[in-house]
């Protein structure tokens, strides 16, 4: 017995039961998992384009003389030199350093956009809200009339090139406001979640149809979170509930690049310092298995003596990649490069062995922004 | 959506078919069961020899996204384990009553319990509401 709260439909709903999406609970969200099947979706992006319906994401306007200071004191990142036009990835933590939510911030025109997870997003806003005390600053959240769709490939560009060529041009985690003739107003970042080039488009909920349909037309492939998952997983990119989540800090999870310890103070800052100086007692280690059989979130890791030193939080066949991967929270030296464990699946252990990360390189220049 | 239940066979709630021929037991998964999974990628089944009671773990099935346990209809041992399988796990997805078969057993004890074709395609309505 569930007493879960009913799962809420995106207005794009229809379109996926009509595509034959097959529909899944996910982050207290109704979505499919996938319509022709995961491989398939998982390909069309890493060789064409495909969309997603990622309108279930949270979004949460920051304005006011005090946004930036607001989001310097509740994020990790330093934003300050993100110029308006630019977006980033960003860390929400606890003042022990456990991570909150992992977030991308959007310098806009006169305000800042966080998109944060749709299962953290009523908790997010809480905490926005709670600590905004003292900031003259308004957070308006935006989720339930905007609708996201994320077209990612290496064909993305053409296809949006279509549509508008000053949209399609944008660079690297630029984020730009533009006009498509039958849509309506849209903001579109040039931002993903798959390592493969894409972009991701915000509009009002009203307009997500006509976008969905004249994407699909244009010849975007239909792919649904079982793709998403697989294709972030790939490209070693955090799940929030697998590689991080409150009890993980941000340099066990190899994140550490999003957290600038040395300019104005932040939620977390002096134990992250802490944390940092004395070294991560775990981290996150990318591994392939040798043994038959396949890792899957929640497993326990053994070295080849025994001894528990962590689990794995996420692990599957990586359909480019090929090999069944995964990627586990490891204590000691685990995390060394060509380190051998045990994987217990099913009760029995089953060798891996490390595995450099990301295990798809970003299709992006490697710069972070 | 409707799925192909085979008449001759005799059907499990957890979704697996038993084929009965004297005391030999051939033991698959559904129509239903290799739809809700999605492409089945991986596969692991029993030692022959090995011996199992009704409704222990035999195995697993897996797609890119998830495992799912298998569990033994049949009280028995494995006399036969279909090992093409390993090489071509979709055939548990194309033909999931014929090549996608996976154990081969000798029934020890029967089971009554399990259901006609008519009674299971009741039983997965029941699951869609």
């Amino acid at each position: 017995m569930s007493l879960a709260e009913p799962l809420r439909r995106t207005v794009l709903y229809e379109r996926h039961v009509a595509l034959g999406g097959r529909m899944v609970g996910f982050g207290g969200w109704e979505l499919p998992v996938q319509y022709r099947g995961i491989v398939e979706e998982h390909r069309a992006v890493r060789s064409d384009v495909g969309i997603f319906d990622v309108s279930h994401m949270g979004e949460i306007e920051v304005h006011g003389p005090d946004a930036l200071a607001f989001l310097q004191w509740v994020l990790t990142r330093d934003i300050a030199s993100f110029p308006v036009g630019q977006a980033g990835y960003a860390l929400i933590c606890q003042p022990d350093g456990g991570i909150i939510d992992d977030v991308f911030v959007y310098h806009l025109a006169d305000r800042w956009l966080v998109v944060v997870n749709a299962a953290n997003s009523a908790r997010d806003l809480a905490w926005f809200r709670q600590h905004a005390v003292g900031f003259a600053v308004t957070i308006d959240d935006r989720s339930a009339q905007t609708a996201l769709v994320a077209l990612q490939g290496p064909c993305a560009e053409a296809l949006l090139h279509a549509f508008d060529a000053g949209l399609a041009a944008l660079p690297y985690h630029g984020v730009a406001a533009g006009r498509i003739t039958g849509i309506g107003d849209v903001r579109v970042a040039r931002t993903g979640y798959t390592g493969e080039d894409g972009f991701e488009i915000f509009c009002d909920a009203a307009d997500a149809g006509a976008l969905w349909d004249q994407l699909l037309a244009a010849g975007a492939a239909p792919c649904g979170l079982g793709a998403r998952d697989s294709l972030r997983f790939e490209a070693c990119l955090a799940l929030y509930g697998h590689e991080i989540d409150a009890q993980v800090n941000p340099f066990e999870a190899r994140l550490g690049w999003a957290v600038q310890l040395d300019r104005s103070d932040f939620i977390g800052r002096d134990a992250l310092r802490a944390i940092k100086a004395a070294g991560p007692g775990r981290r996150l280690v990318g591994f392939t298995m040798v043994g038959r059989g396949i890792a899957r979130s929640g497993y326990a890791v053994h070295d080849i003596d025994g001894t528990p030193i962590g689990h794995v939080t996420s692990g599957m066949p990586a359909p480019t990649v090929g090999g069944h991967l995964g990627m586990a929270l490891l204590a000691g030296s685990a995390a060394a490069p060509g380190a051998r464990f045990d994987v217990i699946i099913r009760e029995r252990p089953v060798r891996a062995t490390s595995l450099r990360m990301p295990f798809y390189p970003s299709r992006r220049r490697r710069t972070r922004d | 959506m409707s799925f192909t239940n085979p008449p001759e066979l005799r059907y499990s709630r957890s979704h697996e078919w038993v084929r009965i021929d004297g005391d030999i037991a051939t033991i698959g998964i559904t129509d239903y069961a290799q739809h809700a999974l999605g492409e089945v990628v991986y596969v692991e089944l029993p030692d022959v020899g090995s011996h199992f009671a009704i409704d222990a773990i035999f195995g697993a099935v897996e797609s890119v996204k998830a495992a799912s346990d298998l569990y033994t209809p049949i009280d028995g041992e494995v006399l036969a384990v279909n090992h093409t399988l390993f090489d071509a796990p979709e055939q548990i997805n194309n033909a999931p009553y014929e090549a996608g078969w996976m154990l081969q057993v000798r029934i020890s004890t029967p089971n009554t319990d399990l259901l006609d074709a008519e009674a299971y395609a009741q039983h997965c309505e029941g699951l869609a509401h």
